[in-house]
């Protein structure tokens, strides 16, 4: 505080201090605590608040536990979100490698550029496509069945739906840490390894991904975070029988009018997020300072 | 060349192929779904080729409605993110190293905050001040992880910048508010206006947050959104096709502006 | 009004790591000080506490006889020129040069003149609206220096100003800001860690060691009679020998050494009966000198013109460095050889071991 107080004098300092103690405070902090304080109070008639009934307790969250579909949907919701980032790894580490180690100048910009484009179309446009290539009798069931690939048109909407247009929204995030990651990587490293007579395999077990760690775990970490959290693809691609946590809690709020219960869904759902980065983070031994770049 | 190598190329150019035909398959259908005169939108069949849906489109009022909207919440996004974020980067980067990993972890929670929660989380609070969802919610509800994507940005630039100026300027006789206004603010210009530029963009594509903080505003990603579930007919396409291509053109424009920003040779 | 500066038992301390400790020394108005020490030794320091940068945490700064406790560096009579120069990357040359002036609210048309007027001091008349980056490191070195001119300092306190230059421009640069000195009677104080540049530039110099003042003098002193053995070593080269002091008398000490019994000057803590060091510079020992004589074997002979650096070993194994002239080199035979040197006694000093 003196370097800043120094640096800038009182003036400066105590409003750049003050603009960010209203976001941490005012906007981080305590939106999270009255989150937290709702999510521990039961759901009441206004003329009940303060009374007897009202006080803390864990039923809310309790409630989730003993729910038993609200209860699948979030461990479905779970390892769905695993799935995605691992799939959203599978696709991109290739890609990310070439344009890393292998492309040229030229190449790579291209390969930049073509890759950003999609990113900055908004998510809701992206599943909307989507929604259009998997519609029942869309351009998807049309060439398969054309091709003869399949008889009768597929329902694709449901989970298969909802994995593509996830996997689809969130390369960004994990093919740009991981290129990172792999750019600083020595050619002559690779090269080392393949004339010790290293399999192309072992090369990528033993070398480039150690290397990349940091950079993967990032990417796991936000496809995580984001998949999880998503309300548009599953709102719009998934089928009743693949319903997400998320749109559980909407439910609570805008249909089940009980928003302490869904203060409680929300708060496990963020418990749930920090947890699996905070875990990441710490398997791969990667800082929380080198994951937002 | 061996024949083994040969053939992990070949696989390697059709991934790369695949890997291309993924990204932009659903952008080009959806783009041309927009000119097909079929009810709902798709290309195949192709029921003869019209440009009538951009006139429904350009028509549709409550478009109008929800693109203003959504233009109103992103200008006052700018106006909060940018100021917010430039202190945050300026005081995390004063700090000294033990207190800033810290403030730098709390600094970033939001952005590994799921968007729906930072909306609920939002929302339950202002309710208890008495205030519903709205404009004036939405534009705080995005705006506080918007913040961190100009910290970072912001502190970025900060670590290129050679702070003995700031030094040489108070030495002269300046005034800490000019050595601001002179030397550090012309420095983080560049980094101000890109992200500037990125927060419109975040803003305009929020949905998660924005949903439900909305109270009874139909910003564009909910109007599209509704619109999907309750009568998609082609005009949305022409929509997005619009969006689309400013997009890309605002992407690239932004792009040549930063090159030529960087190769400006510099002291 | 003066300005001298001068620091009062001065130390500065962060956290664990004490950089300064003790520092006291007296700059008068228009001198050209400089303060010479290894890397590390505290000169920046010391630097930034005159600039008001930081403040010590023990002992005052006082410029002209004030206290400058508590001023800024926007509120001293000093003005700074840095390692980095720290021009303004997004300013052009002459509003760089202007800042100062901007900052006392000056208009424009009045800046501009000034501007243009320093430039030709720094002979770069027209590239005022060059930015920085379009310049070469010497001319860049030159802006600096004219912008630290420009709010016409009462003292100018220099970080080490050449040390990015090539020699050449440096050993310009020198003969230049020497003149710039003289001719705007400035204080300057000026910090460097190459030793010829002190010495060739300065009316006296602090030698400073691991934040300690090791001497202050004019530079002949400083390397006639050095206080310390750290100021002997390192200001210019010298041979080390050391002993047992024998006796010290009118001026003079000699000291038993493995080589023999040798006399020079008495210095610093040189008392007869305690360990002791003699120090001979390379340009006093002399081949074939019948005085001092010290016995060495040749291993290098290196011919630069009008001198030949002469390596080799002494008889107990310690490094010998001779500069001889190329005159008397016939007496300095070829590496392998075993020859005699010796020294005129006024040429040497004896310094007692710490
Ligand atoms: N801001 C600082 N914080 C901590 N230690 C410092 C700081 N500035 C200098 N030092 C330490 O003080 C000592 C002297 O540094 P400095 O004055 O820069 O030396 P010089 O300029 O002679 O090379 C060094 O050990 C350096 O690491
Ligand atoms: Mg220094």
């Amino acid at each position: 505080m003196r370097d800043l107080y120094g640096r800038f004098g009182p003036w400066l300092s105590t409003v750049f201090l003050s603009l960010v103690f209203i976001w941490l405070a005012g906007m981080v902090l305590a939106p999270n605590l009255m989150m937290i304080d709702y999510a521990l109070r039961p759901n009441l008639p206004p003329a009940a608040i303060g009374g007897p009934d009202d006080g803390y307790s864990l039923n809310n969250i309790l409630y989730l536990a003993g729910e038993a579909t609200h209860r699948a949907i979030f461990l479905k919701t779970i390892w769905a979100s695993a799935l995605v980032a691992l799939v959203t790894f599978l696709v991109c580490y290739p890609i990310a490698f070439w344009m890393a180690q292998r492309a040229t100048t030229g190449q790579l910009s291209v390969a930049l550029l073509l890759i950003i484009i999609p990113f900055f179309i908004n998510e809701v446009l992206r599943t909307l496509a989507w929604f259009i290539i998997l519609a029942y009798r869309g351009p998807l069931n049309a060439v398969l069945t054309n091709l003869g690939l399949i008889d009768a048109p597929i329902r694709w909407q449901g989970d298969g739906g909802v994995l593509a247009a996830m996997v689809y929204a969130y390369i960004l995030f994990m093919l740009l840490p991981i290129y990172n990651a792999i750019e600083s990587l020595e050619k002559a490293q690779i090269e080392a390894a393949r004339d010790l007579g290293a399999s192309p395999w072992r090369i990528h077990t033993r070398v480039v991904i150690p290397h990349a760690k940091a950079g993967i775990a990032t990417g796991f970490v936000f496809t995580f975070m984001l998949a999880a959290g998503s309300y548009v693809a599953p709102a719009l691609l998934g089928s009743p029988g693949s319903r997400w946590f998320t749109e559980i809690i909407y439910n609570w709020f805008f249909e089940g009018g009980d928003w302490n219960r869904g203060a409680a869904y929300a708060l496990v759902l963020l418990v749930l997020c920090l947890a699996v980065v905070l875990i990441t983070l710490r398997i791969a031994r990667v800082n929380l300072a080198d994951v937002a770049k | 060349m061996s024949v083994a190598d040969r053939i992990f190329r070949g696989l390697f150019v059709l991934y790369l192929a695949a890997f291309a035909l993924y990204l932009f398959a659903p952008l080009i259908i959806m783009g041309a779904a927009a000119f097909n005169e079929s009810r709902f939108p798709t290309v195949i069949p192709w029921q003869g080729t019209t440009t009538d849906w951009f006139g429904a489109m350009w028509a549709d009022r409550a478009m109008w409605q929800s693109l203003w909207t959504s233009v109103l919440v992103a200008l006052c996004v700018v106006v909060v993110v940018v100021p917010v974020g430039t202190a945050a980067a300026l005081v995390l980067t004063s700090l000294h190293a033990r207190a800033r990993s810290f403030a730098y972890a709390v600094m970033v929670s939001p952005l590994l905050t799921p968007g729906v929660v930072i909306g609920i989380s939002t929302l339950i609070l202002w309710r208890q001040l008495g205030v519903g969802g709205g404009v004036f919610l939405i534009v705080l509800a995005q705006s506080t992880f918007i913040i961190c994507y100009v910290m970072l940005m912001v502190m970025a630039r900060l670590q290129r910048f050679d702070r003995t100026q700031e030094e040489a300027a108070l030495g002269l006789g300046a005034s800490r508010g000019m050595v601001f206004r002179r030397v550090t603010l012309p420095f983080l210009k560049p980094a101000l206006l890109a992200s500037g530029g990125l927060a419109v963009l975040q803003s305009i594509e929020n949905y998660n947050t924005t949903l439900f903080v909305r109270g009874f505003e139909t910003p564009l990603t909910v109007f599209i959104a509704t619109k999907v579930r309750t009568g998609l007919t082609p005009a949305v396409n022409a929509l997005a096709l619009v969006i689309i291509v400013a997009t890309v053109l605002g992407a690239i424009a932004y792009e040549i502006a930063r090159r030529r920003q960087a190769a400006r040779p510099r002291g | 009004m003066s300005h001298s500066v001068e620091l009062a038992q001065i130390g500065m301390t962060f956290g664990t790591t004490r950089a300064v400790s003790d520092v006291s020394f007296k700059v008068e108005q228009g001198e050209f000080f400089s303060i010479l020490g290894p890397s590390g030794c505290g000169k920046t320091t010391i630097l930034r506490m005159i600039a008001g940068f930081i403040e010590p945490t023990e002992g005052r700064v006082l410029i002209g006889g004030r206290d400058m406790k508590g001023l800024g560096p926007n509120q001293r009579p000093t003005a700074m020129i840095f390692q980095s120069l720290a021009l303004f990357p997004l300013m052009p040359v002459w509003e760089n040069i202007a800042f100062g002036l901007e900052a006392r609210g000056v208009g424009k048309a009045e800046r501009r003149r000034k501007a243009d007027e320093l430039l030709r001091l720094i002979a770069l008349e027209g590239y005022g609206d060059r930015m920085p980056g379009e310049l070469s490191g010497g001319q860049r070195q030159r802006v600096a220096i004219a912008r630290a001119l420009a709010v016409e300092p009462g003292v100018l306190l220099l970080d080490e100003p050449l040390s990015a230059l090539d020699l050449k421009l440096r050993q310009h640069m020198r003969a230049e800001l020497r003149a710039l000195q003289k001719r705007t009677g400035v204080t300057f104080i000026y910090i460097t860690h190459d030793q010829s540049e002190a010495l060739a530039m300065s009316d006296r110099v602090a030698v400073m060691s691991a934040g300690l003042l090791q001497q202050v003098a004019t530079p002949r002193e400083l390397y006639d009679n050095p206080a310390t053995a750290f100021v002997a070593r390192f200001v210019g080269e010298t041979n080390a020998i050391s002993g047992r002091i024998s006796d010290v008398q009118d001026g003079r000490a000699r000291i038993d050494t493995a080589l023999g019994i040798l006399s020079g000057r008495a210095g610093q803590g040189a008392r007869a009966g305690q360990q002791g060091t003699i120090y001979i510079r390379p340009e006093a020992l002399m081949p074939g000198d019948p005085v001092n004589a010290l016995d060495a074997r040749i291993e290098r002979v290196d011919f630069e013109g009008a001198f030949a650096l002469v390596h080799g070993r002494f008889a107990d194994g310690a490094a010998l460095a001779a500069s001889v002239p190329s005159t008397r080199l016939a007496d300095a035979p070829a590496p392998g050889a075993e020859t005699r040197f010796g020294f005129a006694p006024e040429h040497a000093v004896v310094l007692g071991d710490a």
